[in-house]
């Protein structure tokens, strides 16, 4: 169990360092930032000092090397636009797209299960078939449509919600909240289903078709036969089991729904980090972009490895030939 | 006589499918007592998986019981309500499948499956319950029960995991058991051991037993009567010494004919030419007769009932005393 754990971290730095090599590449090969951030009348002297002062000039190995080291401290360099550290600003940014992040996920996790194993249960009541005609609907339509229809729905028609913006929030610490105002939990319910109906679309059709795999498997033959009752059956035998493929493709998803919250992010002018990193493409802030590559790359390769530990733990079948294999 | 355990008579099953209604079972009837072992033989499609099945009521749409009657004990349970029926699964009539490595939940370890049948059909406490697993695990033969009671499925052997079922099938004491193949996935020298096992519980607790397989040996080593299975009815049914040696029906006497001998080795195996007829294709009269040698006219417009013979019933128009009449 150890030894397997340390070989997946130790493929997941090999991960990290390969993206790192990408997002340095951008650097090179985004254009020259400095005429970005001039205008026409600014002097070659003038321009040549923002290259040094922002190491534009040093040879590509050192601005590697240097980027390198400043990366494993958290420390991404200084926005071109902002002329902040892109870590604080990444900072400041996160909890807002975390929280939308995990009430998105949350949302979808619990709405999908439970439709889900309804529709397996109740195939032929109309309640399912309206579950899988929605199902169709939030795998088909894309999100900044559904965003923009909530907005005009909710906001513009009948002005129950905000259009746009976190509501108030409250400070702890580093940590910037809005759960904890009214004005925080109105502002976060359109951006939340909007980002998460992709994956409870995802999430309710997977766990329809497991359970009813499962429905099908000899054990669940065998436990009616035992005389189990019907909710033990549903309830314990067949959902434990259909929820082994969904642990790992919702926890996956978690790491999508951060890169998918851009689009979300910028309907609603949601104040994330998805907003800074369409602002930084924008302006060609190539720092913002690069951490914004590497950060979303270690959240990724973070949760893969998470996920695949909690398989083995979910899964006892699966910790034994972990501990054979290794 | 006294009561059967077990009664069935005339039972059907059909099988609704959109293009026409399929009868798996047609008019099947048999008794089994107190302690009696019955072996159901036959092909595969016979329909000797079926009859189980519909005993212990889980004809899962779109098939169901479309005539006849069930009786445990006494009492009717073909029809019951869902509830009811719940009841007597797993109390009453415990059931073992074919195949042990699928039967068990993967994700639960093998006593909180005991347990949990154990508390679903009695009102032992937890810690009783598991006491009672243990007994039952050591009864079953699973060495060092204690210790095995917290293992997952995939720790146990086939057999082993079919000793499990067995714990299972057991636990709440019934009064019949259902074997339905229950050597079939297991290897050779591990089958008469789980046979010797199921054949000694029901000798210890009085239970009767249908023994559902296709494996002769195990009928001739195991069972008190024997039914012989065809097309979904039953051809022949007697004390098992009788069929084995001197079947009557003859597709009985082609099957006891193709069970190798050790004395006999140089003779070829008699063959039953043909196979059995496809559900949607019954022929009209004896299901046997495009495969009999011995059919006659009778045999392919009237359907033979049940008929007397000593100990043995047979049904089959050469039996009938006045056989050319109604032809």
């Amino acid at each position: 169990m150890l030894a397997f754990t340390l070989r997946r971290l130790l493929q997941a730095i090999g991960v990290m360092l390969a993206v790192g090599v990408i997002a340095f590449a951008m650097f090179r090969f985004a254009g020259d930032p400095v005429n970005q951030m001039v205008s026409i009348d600014t002097s070659a002297a003038q321009r040549a000092e923002i290259r040094h002062s922002l190491g534009l000039d040093d040879p590509v190995l050192v601005q590697f090397g240097r980027y390198f080291i400043n990366a494993l401290q958290f420390k991404f360099g200084v926005s071109y636009q902002f002329r902040l550290p892109v870590s604080s600003l990444l900072a400041e940014r996160l909890p807002a797209t975390l929280e939308l992040a995990i009430c998105a996920t949350l949302l979808a996790m619990v709405a999908g299960i439970l439709m889900g194993v309804y529709s397996a249960l109740r195939r032929d009541t109309i309640l399912a078939r309206l579950f899988q005609a929605i199902s169709l609907i939030g795998i088909s339509l894309p999100t900044f449509l559904i965003g923009i229809l909530l907005i005009y729905l909710f906001a513009v028609t009948l002005g129950w919600l905000p259009s746009f913006g976190r509501g108030e929030v409250v400070k702890l610490g580093w940590w910037s909240t809005g759960l904890l105002t009214v004005s925080g939990w109105k502002a976060i319910i359109m951006p939340a289903i909007t980002l998460g109906l992709f994956q409870m679309t995802l999430i309710m059709r997977l766990v329809r078709a497991e359970m009813l795999e499962v429905l099908r498997t000899d054990y669940i033959r065998f436990a009616r036969a035992r005389g189990l009752t019907t909710r033990a059956i549903h309830f314990g035998h067949a959902l434990k089991n259909t929820l082994v493929p969904v642990i790992t493709v919702a926890g996956l998803q978690f790491g999508s729904v951060i890169a998918f919250s851009i689009i979300t992010e910028t309907v609603f002018q949601w104040p994330g980090m998805g907003l800074l990193f369409v602002q930084a493409v924008q302006n060609v802030d190539i720092p913002i972009m690069a951490a914004y590559l590497l950060m979303v790359s270690l959240i990724f390769v973070t949760i893969n490895l998470v996920v695949d530990i909690l398989y083995t733990v979910v899964d006892p079948r699966l910790r034994s030939t972990v501990s054979r294999a290794t | 006589m006294t009561q059967p355990v077990l009664s069935v008579r005339n039972l059907e099953v059909e099988f609704v499918t959109r293009r026409a209604t399929l009868r798996a079972i047609n008019g099947v009837s048999f008794d089994i007592a107190k302690g009696e072992v019955l072996g159901v033989v036959g092909e595969s499609g016979a329909g000797k998986s079926v009859t189980g099945l519909a005993v212990i009521g889980l004809i899962d749409p779109p098939g169901r019981i479309s005539a006849g009657e069930i009786e445990l004990s006494g009492t009717r349970i073909d029809h019951l309500p869902l509830e009811e029926i719940r009841r007597v699964r797993g109390k009453r009539i415990g059931m073992i499948f074919q195949d042990p490595l699928t039967s068990l939940n993967p994700l639960y370890r093998i006593g909180d499956q005991i347990i949990e049948t154990i508390r679903t059909h009695t009102s032992l406490s937890e810690s009783a319950a598991r006491r009672r697993a243990i007994d039952l695990l050591a009864e079953v033969g699973i060495p060092a029960p204690e210790r095995r009671i917290d293992g997952y499925p995939h720790e146990f052997s086939g057999g082993m995991r079919q000793r499990v079922v067995i714990a299972l099938a057991i636990c709440a004491e019934p009064e019949l058991i259902i074997a339905d193949e229950p050597t079939t996935a297991l290897d050779v020298s591990v089958q008469a051991q789980i046979i010797a096992l199921i054949k000694r519980l029901g000798r210890d607790h009085g239970t009767a037993v249908m023994l559902v397989t296709h494996d002769m040996g195990v009928i001739a080593e195991t069972c008190d009567r024997v039914a012989v299975m065809y097309s979904g009815r039953i051809a022949e049914i007697g004390p098992v010494q009788e069929v084995v040696r001197n079947p009557l029906h003859p597709y009985a006497r082609g099957l006891m004919g193709a069970i190798p001998t050790l004395a006999g080795e140089d003779k070829r195996l008699v063959q039953i030419p043909g196979s059995m007829p496809r559900l949607s294709a019954i022929p009209p009269g004896c299901p046997f007769n495009p495969r009999c040698a011995f059919a006659f006219d009778r045999c392919r417009v009237e359907r033979p009932e049940p008929i007397r013979q000593g100990t043995q019933s047979v049904a089959c128009h050469l039996f009938d005393p006045a056989k050319e009449t109604a032809a």
